[in-house]
């Protein structure tokens, strides 16, 4: 079946058997390594990407499923070479050891804070909930995306602003919000 | 894992779903938002010859009132029930439990018809669905009929719908006023629920003048506890008159023994998270 979806902000037509998980299309057919598989039973959130603007388990999509939509990967992130300032976050407060769960932990944050920018410790994990991590432990992640919410405030600096504006594009209406 | 091969289509109004799902014959299964068929199917635990995937009906997505009633189309997600004003405002109950369903990610997927159509039995809007007196609204090739949420679920993972048959949409009166509560018991994050209970109730002063009760994973079905509402109804929402109802929780359950709970330990759970419930609907 032929789909046309865009990712990280180009677009691509392609030809895909309708059992293919958009997960495996994502990395097999476009090269998004950066998105991962951690396991299968849809628990893990290693696999998560924006699809039109939320948050999805990529390996719980088909690829035909997405046909039409518009999706973000944790490689559409970084801009001109400086990392979104929630990767940033993350770099900065050690919220990674192996790193495997990383790139869905980043997504699903960002997807948190388009809902609430400037989230308490329980929201940070309530909505962290779908995404397990075997090695950090979760205290450094939460510190993580409560800095990196502390970052994105309108006025925090022009750099963090820049970035978030332009992820905004790609990552839907909601994401706007967050700047507003 | 990779699910088998099968055929795929995304039909765009409810007509074309009936007649696709109709053509396909027995082994072809509706996709809503996937987020319980997908595991199955990459598991390999079923392999159906065709999807029909409801996902670009744009009919079946929304909320609406219908009069006095209040109606939610099958497709629409977890997400958006959780947002909805009109499910706020009507229907509570239905709000606070779909809060507790899974996690962000798969509530962004996973949509209401999904949910009731799966049927299974610790899934956590099936005992609300009972409790609120919904209506399933099931469109065949023979066009539509009607069928209460008793009625509805009938087994394990299994309901009134027939093979041919879509849930359309769930109707419900709207319960406007009314406080709720859903405890969901479980132990680790995103876990399906060992027991739940959910409670609705309209407090006249200090009285509670009606209450609607059901239990989750109490047996292959969700529970109604008519004994319970009994109970409570025309009593002040006391400490002790709300416990002395929730000893009524068990009636007509028929749990069973798994990995996570014993029968003895899922009756004393349905007892103490009715009474938590109740307080906490009470406010
Ligand atoms: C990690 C994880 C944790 C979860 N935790 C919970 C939880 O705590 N509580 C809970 O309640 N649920 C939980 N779920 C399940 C989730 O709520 C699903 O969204 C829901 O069970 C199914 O909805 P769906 O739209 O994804 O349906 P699908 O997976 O697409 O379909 C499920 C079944 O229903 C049928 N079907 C779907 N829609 C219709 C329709 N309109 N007409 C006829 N048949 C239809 C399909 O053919 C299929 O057999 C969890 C799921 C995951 C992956
Ligand atoms: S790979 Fe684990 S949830 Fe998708
Ligand atoms: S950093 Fe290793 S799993 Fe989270």
């Amino acid at each position: 079946m032929r789909i046309t979806v865009t990712v990280d902000g180009t677009a691509y037509t392609d030809e895909v058997e309708p059992r293919t998980l958009l997960v495996h299309y994502l990395r097999e057919r476009l090269g998004k390594v950066g998105t991962v598989v951690g396991c299968d039973t849809s628990n893990c959130g290693a696999c998560t990407v924006h699809l039109d603007g939320h948050s999805v388990k990529s390996c719980s999509v088909l690829a035909v499923q997405a046909d039409g939509c518009e999706i973000t990967t944790i490689e559409g992130l970084s801009r001109d070479g400086q990392l979104h300032p929630v990767q940033q976050a993350f770099h900065d407060n050690h919220a990674l050891q192996c790193g495997f769960c990383t790139p869905g932990m980043i997504m699903q944050a960002i997807d948190l804070l388009a809902d609430d920018a400037d989230p308490d410790e329980e929201t940070v994990r309530n909505g962290l909930e779908g995404n397990l991590c075997r090695c950090t432990g979760y205290q450094n992640i939460v510190r993580a995306v409560r800095d990196a919410a502390s970052r994105m405030e309108p006025g925090s600096g022009p750099e963090a602003e820049q970035v978030a504006e332009q992820t905004s594009v790609a990552g839907g209406s909601r994401a706007e919000v967050r700047q507003s | 894992m990779i699910p088998s091969a099968f055929d795929y289509v995304a039909p765009s109004t409810v007509d074309d779903a009936v007649r696709a799902l109709n053509d396909a014959g027995e082994d072809a299964k509706i996709i809503a938002g996937g987020q319980s068929l997908l595991p199955v199917l990459r598991m390999r635990l079923a392999a159906p010859s065709k999807l029909i995937d409801l996902g670009k009906v744009a009919e079946l997505r929304g909320v609406r009132e219908d009069g006095d009633a209040l109606v939610i189309g099958a497709m629409t997600t977890h997400y958006d029930v959780q947002r909805d004003p009109l499910v706020r405002e009507h229907a509570q109950l239905l709000a606070v439990a779909t809060d507790t369903v899974a996690d962000p990610q798969v509530r962004h997927r996973g949509t209401f018809g999904g949910s009731l159509a799966h049927a299974d039995p610790a899934g956590d809007l099936l005992a609300p669905a009972l409790a609120l007196d919904v209506e399933m609204v099931l469109c065949g090739m023979d066009g539509k009929r009607t069928v209460p949420a008793a009625d509805f679920f009938v087994d394990y993972f299994t309901t009134a719908l027939r093979p041919s048959e879509l849930l359309v949409e769930v109707r419900m009166p709207k319960y406007t006023g009314w406080h709720a509560h859903y405890e969901k018991f479980n132990r680790v994050a995103q876990a399906w629920s060992i027991v739940g209970v959910a409670a609705a109730v309209n407090v006249a002063g200090h009285t509670i003048s009606a209450a609607r009760v059901a239990l989750t994973n109490m047996s292959s079905v969700p529970v109604r506890a008519s004994g319970v509402e009994q109970a409570l109804v025309g009593q002040e929402a006391t400490p002790d008159a709300i416990r002395a109802a929730a000893e009524r929780a068990v009636e007509g359950t028929m749990p069973v023994a798994d990995n996570n709970a014993d029968v003895a330990y899922r009756e004393h759970l349905a007892k103490v998270l009715t009474s938590r419930a109740v307080t906490a609907a009470c406010g």
